[in-house]
């Protein structure tokens, strides 16, 4: 079981992987924008982080370049959770230091996978 | 695995219409500038893009196809290929209302009426279609089509892969070279092999030749290259989806070796040498137990998926009905919510105070006893307040709408209008704002369809050609007062007057004040406008107004001047479960007034009564004559005193005519909870309601509008046939 942090600007979606991840076990926090998620990141450990990309304040990619400034968030896998499958976004993404991404609408066994994989 | 996703469904609806609501204000701030803000126009991408993730993964196929469209042109304005025009904005405003509309479906149970928003639909298609640049040569239409494809495929629980189709297995040669910055996104090798893992037979071989000298190896890089030889069924396609995440990191090769048969031995003979080197400090735990060839951890997780979809749309059809429809739920500002911690923590304190001495009690702890008591009660009106606050919104959640209805109606009608929002943080009651939302929204169109005039007329009559309606709210004691106010025609009160006299609203002998006169247009059946339009209905609106707001307890003032403009004044209850009370007393009966309601309490000076026919006396208070309502004879009780002199009298007020309420005694006054007497009881005329009195006695609250209504009747049939 892992501890996991969820970002997202909807509520509604928020909720939606939360339930999936529990269901699965794992500890979930989670936060409404890139900025709130970079705060409670700096003083708590996550497994693995699963981000949306469009949000206020601080969006998924500019939270992923932060958190890998964090010595220990260097190698924790991150996940983007995104509507947008351009392969511009994605690669965007990646030189950020995402290590992949979700597609939404999200499959709650697909998304289970997708972290059981990355956790490893 | 099942997640029920009924349970989101409804922070989704009031999510999506929040979303809905910013975008609308976002697309009416864009309408007014010159040149938009890339802000703004984000707030519209993201509501989109919200409500379409939802709405697929909620599994409303209908809402997830039409903002994707309109996700896909908002993407293209956003990132500058294309140019928001006025006619884009309306189109997309439209979209709001269609969304609202499929939403409001789905909230009631209802099926989808697409009807709204089918030609949004295919307009925005159009627009796609005529791709913004000439770079964009391929056609469009298909990319949309292609990607609704996609949106229902996902959540129909097809999971993209498909089913294998090859005949056998094969063996495949991977040669995979990560370059060497890979680890540093969180993409570690043996992930990947292990999802390589779950598609067949695998054997891993290192090659570290590329590893540096010690004392130039860096954590975080990696060295090793891999040869990966892998016997599965899946195609080509299927592994590199593996590698998805690393594609661009990596040196990737996948090639067919040979048919599978020959290979497992030769497989099984490599697999000792296989064990991948640790690739950086934090992996080294996982890798020593990694790829067994036996073990498969990945069991495909593609079979539970089936079932689930289709129990769906069943779920959908038969739970849940009533379950949504009434539950409505409230945000409430985490401030607020630590407010109440606190007091509840205070509350705590004092009490544990008072239990303490009370353990054994003697005089001498009078003092801090009383002090301790003082000390629970502000606690407990500190709480009182701060619970009342949660069901405070600010009253822009009613607002909110009036700058795209002006618009709108600015376009039917031709007419320039300004807006002008103030005391949008005026707070109210929930259930207040909730009713008084189409109230307000009639009285709007009002102002605009009868009270502004054409730009011509107004120019002629010296005016700017911009009419301006002023929508304010401020807190004005317990009451929150509402103005909505214009600079048009004003109202005529002579053509009123002809008017209600023509459809035997007034006889035509009736003497009315201007003010009475006004007053007109909330009779039933009365309609100012020479056509009807479509804007302001057919003259079933005002009486409704009124009866709203009366039923939430308020009132409703009209003021005007021909040529200047008019304003309306909806005056009403901060709230609908408290109120600000006198307690007055008559025989053993306390009654409670409304404080709002009293415009002062005196004792009668038997020189100014004047008995008029019948029954009915007035008092004269100053310039007017108040019509003395005693309580004793209302209700029917005992009074200690029925003699006019000398005697208490309550004035109140309500509807813009005053009555005296003779009481005989004032007692204190305090905040009392209303209970129903409707729903414990029955109606009783004159009495709006009961409280509990901290002696744990019933008292029963007047009803002041009703009182002065009834009050009036009698005046009218001046024999007193209600004393009878």
């Amino acid at each position: 079981m892992a501890r996991i942090l969820i970002v997202d600007d909807s509520a509604s979606m928020r909720n939606m992987v939360a339930a999936t991840l529990q269901s699965a076990g794992h500890q979930i926090k989670d936060a409404a924008d890139g900025q709130q998620a970079f705060t409670i990141a700096k003083s708590d450990k996550f497994d693995a982080v699963v981000t949306d990309l469009n949000m206020p304040v601080m969006n998924g990619i500019d939270l992923t370049r932060n958190l890998r400034t964090l010595p220990s968030y260097k190698y924790t896998p991150i996940l983007l959770l995104t509507t947008e499958s351009s392969a511009e976004k994605k690669s965007t993404g990646k030189s950020a230091g995402a290590t992949g991404w979700l597609v939404k609408p999200f499959n709650p066994e697909k998304l289970l996978a997708t972290i059981k994989k990355v956790l490893g | 695995m099942s997640i029920d996703l009924q349970q989101f469904h409804q922070v989704f609806f009031e999510e999506s219409y929040e979303g809905l609501d910013a975008m609308e204000q976002a697309l009416l701030a864009v309408s007014d500038q010159e040149e938009a803000d890339p802000e703004l126009i984000n707030t519209i991408f993201r509501s989109a893009h919200s409500i379409k993730g939802g709405s697929a993964t909620l599994g409303f196929p209908e809402i997830a196809s039409f903002t994707h469209v309109l996700e896909t042109l908002l993407d293209e304005v956003r990132e500058g290929k294309r140019e928001l025009t006025p006619e884009g904005v309306e189109l997309f405003l439209q979209s709001c209302d269609a969304m609202r509309g499929m939403i409001a479906c789905l909230e009631n149970n209802t099926p989808i009426d697409t009807n709204e928003s089918k030609p949004l639909l295919d307009a925005f298609e159009a627009m796609l279609a005529n791709a913004p640049g000439a770079d964009q040569g391929g056609a469009p239409e298909e990319g949309i089509a292609k990607a609704e494809d996609a949106v229902a495929q996902t959540f129909f629980g097809s999971d993209g892969g498909g089913e294998p189709p090859e005949d056998g297995p094969k063996q495949w040669k991977i040669i995979f070279k990560p370059e060497p910055q890979i680890l540093l996104t969180g993409n570690e090798p043996i992930r990947i092999f292990r999802e390589l893992e779950g598609l067949g037979e695998l054997s891993v071989t290192a090659k570290t030749d590329e590893i540096p000298e010690f004392q130039q190896l860096t954590l975080d890089e990696c060295f090793i290259s891999w040869e990966i030889l892998l016997t599965t069924e899946s195609d080509k396609e299927e592994i590199e989806s593996a590698f998805d995440w690393v594609l661009d990191e990596c040196e990737l090769s996948i090639e067919e070796v040979s048919s599978a048969s020959a290979s497992v031995s030769e497989n099984a003979e490599q697999a000792p040498a296989s064990a991948p080197v640790p690739t950086s400090a934090e992996s080294e735990n996982t890798a020593e137990s990694a790829p067994a060839p036996e073990t498969k951890p990945a069991p495909a997780p593609e079979a539970a998926a089936k079932p689930a979809p289709a129990k769906k749309p069943a779920a959908k059809a038969s739970g849940g009905e009533s379950a949504q429809s009434g539950a409505t739920s409230i945000r409430v500002g985490i401030d607020k919510v630590d407010n109440l911690i606190n007091l509840v923590g205070e509350l705590v304190i004092t009490q544990s105070m008072l239990s303490e001495l009370g353990n054994n009690f003697d005089l001498e702890k009078l003092e801090r006893l009383s002090h301790g008591l003082e000390q629970l009660k502000q606690n407990t009106r500190e709480l009182q307040e701060n619970v009342m606050r949660i069901r405070m919104l600010p009253i822009s959640f009613a607002f909110n709408r009036f700058p795209r209805m002006i618009r709108d109606l600015s376009n039917k009608t031709g007419k320039k209008v300004e807006l002008v929002l103030m005391g949008e943080h005026t707070e109210l009651d929930k259930t207040v704002m909730e009713q008084i939302g189409d109230p307000l929204v009639h009285l709007v169109r009002n102002a605009v369809d009868h009270g502004l005039e054409m730009p011509d007329d107004r120019v002629a009559a010296g005016k700017d050609e911009t009419g301006k309606i002023v929508l304010a709210a401020e807190h004005k004691g317990g009451n929150i007062v509402i103005e909505i106010s214009d600079d048009g025609r004003g109202m005529d009160a002579e053509k009123i007057l002809g008017k209600a006299r023509e459809k035997g609203i007034v006889s035509a002998e009736q003497e009315l004040s201007d003010q009475e006169i006004y007053e007109l247009i909330f009779e039933p059946g009365f309609s100012t406008a020479a056509e009807v339009s479509d804007l302001s209905g057919r003259g079933v609106g005002m009486d409704v107004v009124r009866r709203n707001i009366k039923s939430l307890g308020g009132r409703i003032e009209i003021e005007s001047e021909m040529g200047k403009g008019s304003c309306i004044r909806v005056h009403l209850p901060l709230t609908l479960a408290i109120l600000d009370g006198q307690l007055v007393r008559v025989g053993n009966e306390v009654f409670i007034v409304p404080l709002v309601a009293i415009v002062e309490s005196l004792q009668i000076k038997p020189d100014l009564v004047n008995r008029v026919s019948g029954n009915m006396e007035l008092y004269r208070l100053r310039e007017d004559n108040v019509p003395i309502i005693p309580i004793y004879r209302e209700f029917n009780i005992n009074a200690d005193n029925t003699d006019l002199d000398n005697a208490l009298l309550v004035v109140v007020e309500g509807e813009g005519s005053k009555i005296g309420l003779l009481v005989d005694d004032l007692l204190a006054q305090q905040q009392v909870v209303i209970k129903s007497l409707e729903s414990n009881y029955r109606r009783v005329d004159g009495i709006s309601g009961a409280t509990i009195l901290g002696d744990g006695s019933v008292a029963l609250i007047l009803d002041i509008p009703g009182l002065i209504s009834s009050a009036s009747q009698n005046r009218r049939r001046p024999q007193g046939v209600r004393a009878a």
